[in-house]
C-alpha cells in the first residue's frame, strides 16, 4: 500500500522544458513568482497564465495535472476568496441581510485565484519536468557562492541526495514491519484515532532504530570511499548552458519584463 | 608484479570496542601477499570483521600497528592514500549506495578525490564493466536485485582503483545466485587485474576457492594455511564453530562407509571428478 506513495512528482519526457539546464529553470521560476506579483493587474495575469499553458503544451504534460497539485492548496483558496468576497469595502453591488460583496472584493478575488493557481502551477511545472536529484544539484551549484559565508550548501544537498535515496528503502522497510506487527496481532488499521495513533508505536520503533543502523552503515561506506565533505570535490555529471538554454531564457526574461510592465501601465491608468 | 612484496601486514593487533570491554583482537599478526586470494574465517564474534575494519584505517590499533604498502595507518596525512589502495564493500548492499543513479555511485569516490570529469566518465565506465554491471547504469538502485546492488558497490570502489578489495561478508545477504555472481566478478578482479583480495566469509565453498586461508577465533588467528591444509582435519574445523565443506563432508562420510576417497579433496569439482573415477573403475570391473 505504501509503495504507491511517488516522492517528487517528476514525469521524465524529452521536451524543450525538460533538457533545460535545471538551474535555468529554477532561476526562471523564481522570476515567474516575483513577476507574479509585480504584474498583478488583469492584463498581466492574463498574460502569465497565458505563458504557463504554452510551457504545459511545449512541455508535454497534461494540463489536468495542474488540477491535481492544486488539489491540497484549494481551501487555502477558498478561504481567502471568502474573506476577500465578504470584507473588502467599496461599492456594494448585492447586499443581503449582513453579507455585502463589492465590485472590489470580486475583482480581489479574481486576481489573488488566478495568482495563486499560476505560482502553483508554475513551480509544479519544475518539479514536473525536473528529477528531485537533477534539481538539488541545481540548487547546491546556484547557492555555491553562499559556502564563502559558512552556509553548508554541500551538506545540505548530500543530506537531500541521500534522503532521496533511502525514502523508497525505509517506505518498503515500513511495509514488512507492519505486516510483521499485524503478525503478531497488532490491530492498525480498526479502532478509534488514538488507539490508531498508538498502535503505530511498534512500527516507528523499529523503523527509527533500523534508520540509525543504516545511517552508521552508510556513513562508514562513504569514509571507505575517501568522503570528506565538499571541498574539491568534482561532478561526474557537468551541467553546460547551451545555445537553447540562453534563448529560452531570453524569451522568457523578455516576456516576464512585459508582464512586469503592464503593472506600471496598469498603475497609470 | 612481484608476488612477493607484502600488500598489508598486521603486526601484534589488540583493540577494544569499549576501554573495559573484551579484546575483540588479541595480538593478530597476519599479512596479505600482493595479488593473493586471501578468506579469513570464523564463528560470530571472532573479530574478523574487526580486522577487516584495521585495513582501512576505518579502526585504529589500540596496541600494535598496521601497513598498508609503506604506509602505517596511523598515519592521519596517509588516510586518503590508504583508503584508495585498499577499498571495502560491506555486507548490507543497500546500506553503502549513497548516490540515486547507478553510474552515480560508481562515480561518488571518484567525486570525492576530486577527479577531473573527462577522466572519471571513463574510469566509472571501466570499473562498471569489470563490475559486470554495465548495462544497468542508468538504472535506480533499489530497483536492482542483491547481488546486482553489491556489484554496483564493488564498482563504486574498484573506480578508485585500488591495489586490495576487502568484502567484509558482502556475500553473507544474497541469494545463492547472487552470491555466485559476486564471488565469479571477485575472482576474475583477482585473476585478470591482479587485485589483491581479502574476502571475509562464512561460506566454506567460497574459502575453499582462495589462495590462503586463515581461521580466527576469540581474536587470535587460530590456523593459517592453503585450504587443503586449513580443511584437511575436519575435527578441528569443527571445533573452530565452523563448517566443513561440503565435499569434504561428503568425502568423510563416504570414506568412513569404505569407499576409498582421497584426503585432499575439498571442493566441488575435485569430488565430481573422483566419484566420476570410481563409478567408471566400478564399471570396468
Amino acid at each position: 500500500m505504501l509503495k504507491d506513495i511517488t516522492i517528487g512528482q517528476h514525469f521524465p519526457g524529452d521536451s524543450v522544458i525538460h533538457k533545460m539546464d535545471p538551474r535555468a529553470k529554477l532561476l526562471l521560476t523564481v522570476a515567474y513568482i516575483v513577476v507574479l506579483f509585480i504584474g498583478s493587474n488583469p492584463v498581466g495575469l492574463a498574460l502569465s497564465a497565458l505563458f504557463l499553458v504554452v510551457a504545459y503544451r511545449v512541455s508535454g504534460i497534461p494540463l489536468r495535472m495542474v488540477g491535481k497539485s492544486l488539489r491540497p492548496i484549494l481551501p487555502i483558496i477558498l478561504f481567502t476568496s471568502i474573506l476577500n468576497l465578504f470584507f473588502v469595502g467599496g461599492d456594494p453591488v448585492f447586499h443581503w441581510w449582513v453579507f455585502t460583496i463589492t465590485r472590489q472584493g470580486i475583482y480581489n478575488v479574481m486576481v489573488l485565484t488566478v495568482r495563486i493557481v499560476c505560482l502553483i502551477a508554475g513551480t509544479s511545472l519544475l518539479t514536473y519536468t525536473t528529477s528531485p536529484i537533477v534539481l538539488t544539484d541545481a540548487m547546491e551549484r546556484l547557492m555555491k557562492p553562499l559556502a564563502k559565508l559558512h552556509l553548508p550548501v554541500h551538506e545540505l544537498a548530500m543530506m537531500m541526495t541521500i534522503a532521496l535515496r533511502f525514502i523508497p528503502l525505509l517506505i518498503e522497510e515500513t511495509d514488512k514491519i507492519m505486516s510483521a506487527q499485524k503478525a503478531r496481532g497488532a490491530e492498525l488499521d480498526t479502532g478509534k484515532l488514538a488507539d490508531r495513533i498508538r498502535a503505530l508505536i511498534p512500527v516507528l520503533i523499529p523503523l527509527f532504530v533500523s534508520a540509525f543502523r543504516r545511517a552508521d552503515e552508510l556513513a562508514m561506506a562513504m569514509e571507505c570511499r575517501c568522503y570528506h565533505g565538499g571541498e574539491g570535490r568534482t561532478r561526474l555529471h557537468q551541467l553546460h548552458l547551451g545555445g537553447t538554454d540562453y534563448l529560452l531564457v531570453l524569451v522568457c526574461a523578455a516576456l516576464f519584463a512585459v508582464i512586469g510592465c503592464s503593472g506600471i501601465l496598469w498603475g497609470m491608468l | 608484479m612481484k608476488m612477493d612484496e607484502k600488500m598489508i601486514r598486521a603486526e601484534g593487533l589488540e583493540f577494544r570496542y569499549a576501554e573495559e570491554g573484551r579484546k575483540a583482537l588479541d595480538g593478530v599478526s597476519m599479512q596479505v601477499k600482493r595479488g593473493e586470494f586471501v578468506a579469513v574465517l570464523g564463528a560470530n564474534g571472532c573479530g574478523k570483521s574487526t580486522l577487516a575494519k584495521h585495513f582501512n584505517a576505518i579502526l585504529l590499533p589500540e596496541k600494535g600497528d598496521v601497513f598498508v604498502e609503506e604506509f602505517n595507518t596511523k598515519e592521519e596525512e596517509h588516510l586518503y592514500d590508504i583508503r584508495q589502495r585498499v577499498g571495502m564493500v560491506f555486507q548490507n548492499p543497500d546500506n553503502q549506495i549513497v548516490a540515486t543513479m547507478v553510474e552515480e555511485d560508481v562515480a561518488f569516490a571518484l567525486e570525492n578525490l576530486g577527479v577531473p570529469p573527462e577522466e572519471m566518465r571513463a574510469r566509472v565506465d571501466e570499473a562498471m564493466q569489470m563490475a559486470g554491471i554495465y548495462k544497468h547504469r542508468n538504472k535506480a538502485p533499489h530497483k536492482l536485485s542483491g547481488g546486482q546492488k553489491q556489484r554496483v558497490a564493488i564498482a563504486g570502489v574498484i573506480a578508485m582503483r585500488p591495489d586490495c578489495l576487502i568484502m567484509d561478508e558482502s556475500t553473507a545477504m544474497l541469494d545463492p545466485i547472487g552470491r555466485e555472481k559476486v564471488m565469479r566478478t571477485v575472482k576474475r578482479l583477482n585473476t585478470e587485474f591482479g587485485i589483491t583480495v581479502v574476502m571475509i566469509t562464512h561460506y566454506m565453498e567460497e574459502a575453499v576457492q582462495a589462495d590462503r586461508v586463515v581461521v580466527m577465533q576469540n581474536g587470535v588467528v587460530e590456523l593459517e594455511g592453503t585450504p587443503k591444509e586449513v580443511f584437511r582435519d575436519s575435527g578441528r574445523i569443527r571445533s573452530l564453530r565452523l563448517d566443513v565443506p561440503q565435499a569434504k563432508e561428503l568425502c568423510d562420510l563416504l570414506r568412513e562407509a569404505g569407499v576409498p576417497m582421497d584426503e585432499e579433496i575439498i571442493s566441488e569439482e575435485e569430488c565430481a571428478e573422483a566419484l566420476a573415477k570410481l563409478l567408471c573403475g566400478a564399471k570396468r570391473n
